[in-house]
């Protein structure tokens, strides 16, 4: 059974070592003179002022919070879809109920305007 | 086979083969064939990329790459050599190691996850039975490489397209989900292999009917995963120039490229599997084609032939559409797609319970 896994592991293997070996080669042939104007970040043509690192909007944060709970969610409906035919009208209604809680909290948050960009 | 060699190198060979442990035998096999597929894939984006190229030139009344090589053909090894000799410039300010592995992060799932991807009735690299939640993890792998990349450049630009790429991908990985739920219902089982098999028997029984709602949401999605336009504000190059990748150049920005359009050819073949019955043939139990036609037989053939069209409509959206702007894209991500996708598996779950439709089959 997990036999099965050992392709998985040698193909990440693989693709990590084509990624080496990619830059590898650009590192061996790619050279090039380097001055304190070309390794200064690129910003408009003059010099960059304030770090680049910078506050951001506070909705981009809420999104990853509520990214958590849909995926969560997501990852409860897996095994509940596969052995649907299992578990049967029990199972659904268990699901109904539970994603209905979920329904009701996005609902929610719409009409709050966390899903608001502008 | 065995006519193309001659025997004096055959018979050892097969000597040697013999006596090797079963698993070493294994390791051999399907090192080969990862070796190959990758090999497939890669020349796969080369030419994907010549083909993006002709077919937005033939859209917009231009011929397209038509003057290395016959018909162009050899301009993805020309651009592959010209990035190849182009300096890899690392900024003073930025975090040399991330830098550095951000590339690879994007690159590595983009191509890993081609080892649960059924290519043929009976090949496929890794036959796992969670093979659908292995693709899940590894595409959400994928939006490190974007997010490390622009922290890392610390630059403005590629901080903004960073982010903006991160919120993005999150929203419709949602709705990507929910999509693959509602495939999941209908196909009973995590194996992509036994994904498609559940679709055998003719274009009627393929999931694309049932579940178009779910094939449009999840399309879509793939696009904006991809970050592809219209959905490419992370790297408008309008706006914030080239977004994340701004500061990356020769190699390392062309890791970076491979990886998006490994991307879509991955998320095309994703599509065909869950959506459009994968390897099987559209022409299945039509008689009419004679009574041998290879038409009708599933094959590696026909999963090529969709990724193909998959390939072509993602070139076709670039070509039609203008770039949408950002709060236009979290609106059509969180407040059309999801409620599409929770009332559509809300449906599913009704009908196959009361054993209606197409999942009447599935569910007893």
């Amino acid at each position: 059974m997990l036999q099965n896994y050992i392709p998985v592991l040698i193909f990440l293997g693989i693709a990590t070592a084509i990624g080496l070996l990619l830059m590898g080669l650009g590192f061996l042939f790619g050279r090039g003179q380097k001055d304190s104007e070309k390794l200064s970040p690129y910003e408009c043509g003059f010099e960059p002022f304030e770090d680049s690192r910078m506050k951001f909007d506070v909705r981009y944060y809420l999104v990853a919070i509520l990214f958590i709970i849909f995926d969560l969610e997501i990852a409860f409906l897996f095994p509940w879809a596969v052995s649907l035919d299992v578990i049967g009208g029990f199972g659904l209604a268990a699901m109904g109920i539970f994603l209905a809680v979920l329904v009701v909290g996005f609902i929610y948050e719409w009409k709050k305007g966390a899903l608001e960009w502008d | 086979m065995t006519a193309l060699i001659p025997d004096f190198v055959m018979l050892p060979w097969m000597a040697f083969w013999e006596g090797l442990p079963p698993l070493m035998q294994l390791l051999f096999s399907k090192t080969t064939l990862i070796v190959f597929v990758t090999v497939c894939i890669i020349l796969t984006v080369a030419f994907t990329t010549y083909f993006e190229r002709k077919v937005i030139g033939y859209m917009q009344g231009r011929i397209g790459p038509n003057r290395v090589g016959p018909l162009g053909l050899g301009q993805p090894f020309a651009d592959v050599i010209k990035l190849l000799i182009k300096e890899i410039v690392v900024p003073q300010k930025s975090n040399r190691f991330l830098f550095i592995i951000a590339p690879l992060l994007s690159i590595v799932p983009a191509l890993a996850t081609w080892a649960v991807i059924p290519l043929n009735p009976t090949t496929v690299i890794a036959d796992i039975n969670a093979g659908l939640l292995y693709v899940l993890a590894l595409t959400s792998v994928g939006v490190y490489g974007v997010i490390l990349a622009g922290w890392a450049t610390n630059s403005k630009y590629a901080f903004l397209g960073a982010m903006r790429s991160a919120a993005q991908i999150v929203a419709y990985e949602i709705a990507m989900g929910f999509a693959l739920v509602g495939v999941l219902m209908a196909g009973g089982s995590l194996n992509l292999g036994d994904i498609t098999r559940a679709q055998a028997g003719g274009v009627s029984h393929w999931f694309i009917l049932p579940l178009l709602p779910l094939f449009l949401v999840y399309f879509i999605s793939g696009v904006a995963e991809t970050n592809r336009a219209p959905f490419d504000v992370a790297e408008g190059e309008s706006e914030i120039v080239a977004g994340f990748h701004v500061e990356y150049s020769g190699v390392a920005f062309a890791v970076f490229f491979l990886a998006e359009y490994a991307n879509m050819v991955l998320i095309s073949a994703l599509t065909s599997i869950f959506f459009l019955g994968g390897w099987a043939s559209p022409f299945e139990g039509w008689t009419f084609l004679g009574a041998e036609s290879l038409l009708r037989e599933p094959s590696f053939f026909w999963l090529a032939v969709k990724i193909a069209f998959f390939i072509f409509v993602f070139f076709w959206l670039r070509a039609t559409f203008p770039r949408y702007r950002y709060d236009q894209i979290m609106r059509l991500g969180w407040k059309v797609f999801i409620p599409i996708t929770i009332v559509w598996i809300a449906v599913e779950g009704v009908m196959a319970w009361l054993r209606i439709g197409p999942w009447s089959g599935m569910a007893g």
